[in-house]
């Protein structure tokens, strides 16, 4: 008796961004991170290609540091207070990107000019080889002195620069377009929004080819299920066809994860001195390693020992089965 | 939705002139509008613009393709002249139409399969066009057979049930609508069902209205595939509404530039 093929055929493919240039390319990076051109759900090999390996960029701010947690200050030590050092520091423990979270542009947390925070971009570039997110501050009208000044600054680097919003996207996507950078589009846990960001990004000229998706992400206790149904159910569309849905995800796993009280003061009877301060690593990799199944192509870690279970994680699926 | 857009067609003024004229371009015109528009497919009739068809239909095809690599549906009537054109078209194709009698069916499928060919299969034979749904159901599940025999992969296969004006037999819309869902549980994968959409309102008023009220209501029972205007904005609005409720599509406030955007 032969036994039916049921697995799944998808009639398309999630786009293939490359964020990072070498001399080649105009860029001054050592190395470029090529995301997505999965063909088929995550880890399951056996109905199509699945694409390139999900990315690891590391988490930096260029300032108020002071406030991560203690586990996080401990792994990395006095370089905290220096982006470009921290950069490498990030390098040294895996990181294939680095994230740059423009924190201290915040009215309300530094205020630094578009001119100093196109300096800390400089700074990281010149520190480091590997490409670069850069992430606003969320202010809108901040980013958009902040991100046409990053933008000229990091010209010819192809960076991803974040974020556009359904309600400010205009300023980002002229820069990214002329700076010929990549762009990183949010929507606040919702499907139609994330469409919709996609199309009004499009509709002002951007190449659809040319952008990463940010979905907002939650960490495990705080609404994980919400963020992988909504991840699932982007991806399946993207897949059948839907080209408006088949862009590169990215996963904010480490600010999330870190903020959760159970990461940083576990709540817990059971929690002893050896192990309180494993909750932590152990809360952002259970996070990123649940996400990944519903499709990622990038995720923003912070901790090392979380990066390298996380490495080790992705190796452990795409290993081939034993024959 | 997998639109076959239905302008190239010798009954049209312009078209017939353009067949008449040897001018490409207002084919390659029509092709491109009517992709741009949100077909996926276009179809090709010389109508009553020549007597040689044969010769229309391939200079068509390779006007089309200098613009193009959308499928083309070669729509004739005529055994020699499909039989003759089909294996000269480049790229993706289609054939329209066989009907069902056995003896018709193999010769087009086997045509179809050997050319690596859609195929539209009407639920038509000797006896015409059924008068009730049962024989549509059974002359839909006849092709199938076939085409499962010669080896033509069922998502090569669209099944047309045939729809008649609405003004001149008032039951065969509903006829059609439910053999559509009948025919669509009938294999695994199902074959597309297709159905040449403007027949319903031929002659009667109001003839966008009805069409795209009809598309959307077949869209419910399983319809998948239209020969249409993709110019009539108003009935690929429907269309692509009538997918988003059906679920086949996610929506968005854009959702009707999404869809025009990127369904083609």
């Amino acid at each position: 008796m032969t036994i039916p093929d049921t697995s799944e055929k998808w009639a398309s493919s999630i786009n293939e961004v490359t964020i990072g240039a070498t001399a080649e390319d105009g860029g001054t990076r050592t190395s470029t991170v090529t995301l997505g051109g999965a063909k088929a759900l995550p880890f399951l090999s056996f109905e199509g290609s699945p694409g390139r390996p999900t990315a690891i960029a590391v988490e930096i701010w260029d300032g108020g540091a002071e406030a991560w947690p203690d586990q996080l200050k401990d792994a990395y030590g006095d370089v905290l207070s220096s982006p470009g050092e921290w950069a490498k520091k990030a390098v040294e423990f895996g990181a294939e990107m680095i994230c740059l979270r423009l924190m201290s542009a915040h009215p309300d947390a530094g205020d630094r000019s578009p001119e100093q925070c196109a300096e800390t971009v400089k700074e990281v570039l010149q520190a480091v080889g590997v490409p670069l997110i850069v992430w606003g501050c969320g202010v809108d009208e901040k980013d958009n002195e902040t991100l046409p000044a990053v933008s000229a600054a990091a010209k010819g680097e192809n960076c991803l620069l974040g974020t556009a919003r359904e309600k400010n996207y205009r300023t980002l996507v002229a820069v990214c377009q002329a700076d010929k950078h990549k762009l990183l589009a949010e929507s606040p846990l919702d499907i139609n929004i994330a469409k919709q960001v996609n199309i009004l990004c499009t509709d002002a000229g951007f190449p659809l080819e040319d952008m990463v998706v940010f979905p907002t992400t939650g960490a495990l206790g705080y609404g994980i299920e919400y963020v992988y149904s909504i991840q699932e159910r982007g991806r399946l569309a993207g897949l059948g066809g839907d080209k408006l849905l088949a862009q590169p995800v990215l996963c904010d796993v480490g600010y999330e994860a870190w903020r959760a009280k159970e990461a940083k003061a576990p709540p817990f009877a059971c929690v002893t001195d050896e192990t309180r301060n494993e909750w932590g690593i152990m809360w952002e990799a259970a996070t990123a390693a649940v996400l990944l199944q519903s499709g990622v192509e990038l995720l923003v870690l912070r901790h090392p020992k979380a990066i390298e279970y996380i490495k080790q994680t992705l190796a452990r699926f795409t290993q081939a089965a034993p024959a | 939705m997998y639109v076959i857009g239905e302008r190239i067609n010798g009954m049209f003024a312009d078209v017939k002139e353009a067949i008449q004229a040897k001018d490409a371009s207002v084919i390659q015109d029509l092709a491109k509008r009517q992709l741009a528009a949100g077909a996926r497919a276009l179809d090709v009739n010389s109508g009553p613009a020549t007597s040689d068809a044969q010769g229309a239909l391939l200079w068509m095809a390779e006007a089309i393709r200098e613009v193009t690599d959308a499928p083309i549906v070669i729509d004739t009537a005529k055994w020699d002249v499909m039989q003759a054109v089909i294996p000269n078209v480049a790229g993706e194709k289609l054939i329209n139409s066989t009907k069902a009698d056995p003896e018709a069916a193999m010769e087009y499928i086997a045509l179809a399969a050997a050319n690596n060919a859609g195929l539209i299969g009407l639920t038509i034979d000797a006896d015409g066009v059924p008068g009730n749904i049962d024989k549509r159901v059974e002359l839909g599940a006849q092709l199938i057979a076939v085409a499962s025999d010669i080896g033509l992969p069922m998502d090569h296969l669209f099944i047309d049930p045939v729809i008649l004006p609405v003004n001149v037999s008032p039951n065969n819309p509903d006829h059609c609508l439910q053999a559509i869902g009948q025919l669509r549980s009938f294999a695994d994968p199902p074959p597309h069902l297709v159905l040449g959409l403007s027949n319903v309102s031929q002659r009667c008023a109001n003839r966008s209205l009805i069409n795209r009220t009809y598309v959307t209501m077949a869209i419910a029972h399983g319809l998948d595939a239209a020969i249409m205007d993709p110019l009539d904005t108003e009935l690929m609005d429907a269309v692509f509404t009538a997918e988003l409720l059906m679920g086949r599509m996610v929506y968005c406030d854009s959702y009707l530039q999404a869809a025009r955007q990127t369904k083609n």
